[in-house]
């Protein structure tokens, strides 16, 4: 009956106490905490995190490092045998470079570190991670970052949208990505990676708790299954 | 042996940074530039005999981003 998830945190993550209170106080278990240098994952895991912040300093590409580090050898074989993964901010980089998901974030189209709170609309309620919204809700999650202009070629695009991968979009122009992709889905919707952060927006003394209903639903599904 | 590697972004994704280097350029009073695009170039020392797969796979695991970026691989004469 417990959740049993890891947060892996890399050198320069800054987001991984975040991802873990969230995960602990929506599932009632401390996740484990994993370094980038280890070669394996935990046992028997049922949920990772790839935390927000600048691995490696954002040195050649935003993720570029981390995506090719130890751990994530392991992850990307933990989310080949179906273990769900959420990246969120520097992970849905990590995820991009290592990929796990398709398309790149580039440097925002205004060029400005974007950190304030936007909306968002769930595009899709089919998904471990957004079966707690209804699609076409609108939500307030916060951003902070410098490369969330999600880039992909046309023929990704219509292929993730005809595939309902598409999990959130900006409700309002925020960092120019292609047709306001804020976070995207793998072919099985078992990993998501996203540039907003639901985990700091899990308690109303956070500015909000739209974040929350993520976590919800994923420890729901996992426990059930 | 010097190599060096350069990483361009792909024709038709959009550069802001090199956007704004252009629209800065004219701000100093430089006309007639048609369009900025800003790269990277990486310097590798590599042992002499490195294969050109060897390089090339440098490039496609990690120098370049192949969803947005090409590469060139430019070997230099050893002085």
């Amino acid at each position: 009956m417990s959740f049993r998830a890891a947060v892996v945190t890399f050198p320069g993550s800054n987001c991984d106490r975040d991802m873990a209170v969230a995960l602990e106080k929506v599932s009632g278990t401390a996740p484990l905490r994993v370094w980038h240098g280890d070669a394996e994952l935990p046992e028997r895991l049922d949920f990772i995190a790839l935390p927000g912040g600048f691995s490696y300093g954002d040195y050649l590409r935003s993720g570029a490092m981390a995506a090719r580090s130890p751990i994530m050898q392991a992850v990307v074989r933990a989310a080949g045998r179906g273990v769900p993964v959420l990246g969120v901010c520097n992970g849905f980089q990590v995820l991009t470079e290592s990929g796990l998901l398709p398309g790149a974030l580039m440097r925002n189209a205004g060029q400005r570190f974007v950190c304030r709170m936007v909306p968002l609309k769930v595009e899709t309620s089919q998904s471990l991670f957004t079966a707690g919204y209804e699609a076409g809700q609108i939500v307030h999650f916060p951003v902070a970052h410098h490369d969330g202009n999600y880039f992909a070629d046309d023929e990704t695009l219509d292929r993730l949208e005809d595939e309902g991968r598409v999990a959130f979009r900006y409700a309002e122009d925020v960092n120019g990505s292609q047709r306001a992709i804020a976070g995207v889905l793998n072919k099985t919707g078992t990993v998501l990676g996203m540039m907003p952060h639901p985990e700091r927006a899990i308690e109303p003394e956070l500015g909000g708790s739209d974040g929350r209903a993520l976590f919800e639903s994923a420890v729901r599904g996992l426990v059930r299954a | 042996m010097k190599v060096r590697i350069h990483v361009s972004l792909k024709p038709g994704v959009l550069d802001p940074q090199g956007r704004a280097v252009h629209h800065a350029l004219e701000g100093l009073g430089f006309s007639g530039i048609e369009d900025v695009r800003v790269g990277r170039l990486i310097e590798l020392d590599v042992a002499d005999g490195t294969s050109d797969a060897d390089l090339d796979a440098m490039c496609r695991q990690l120098l370049a981003n192949l969803v947005i970026e090409n590469y060139r691989i430019e070997k230099l004469e050893t002085a």
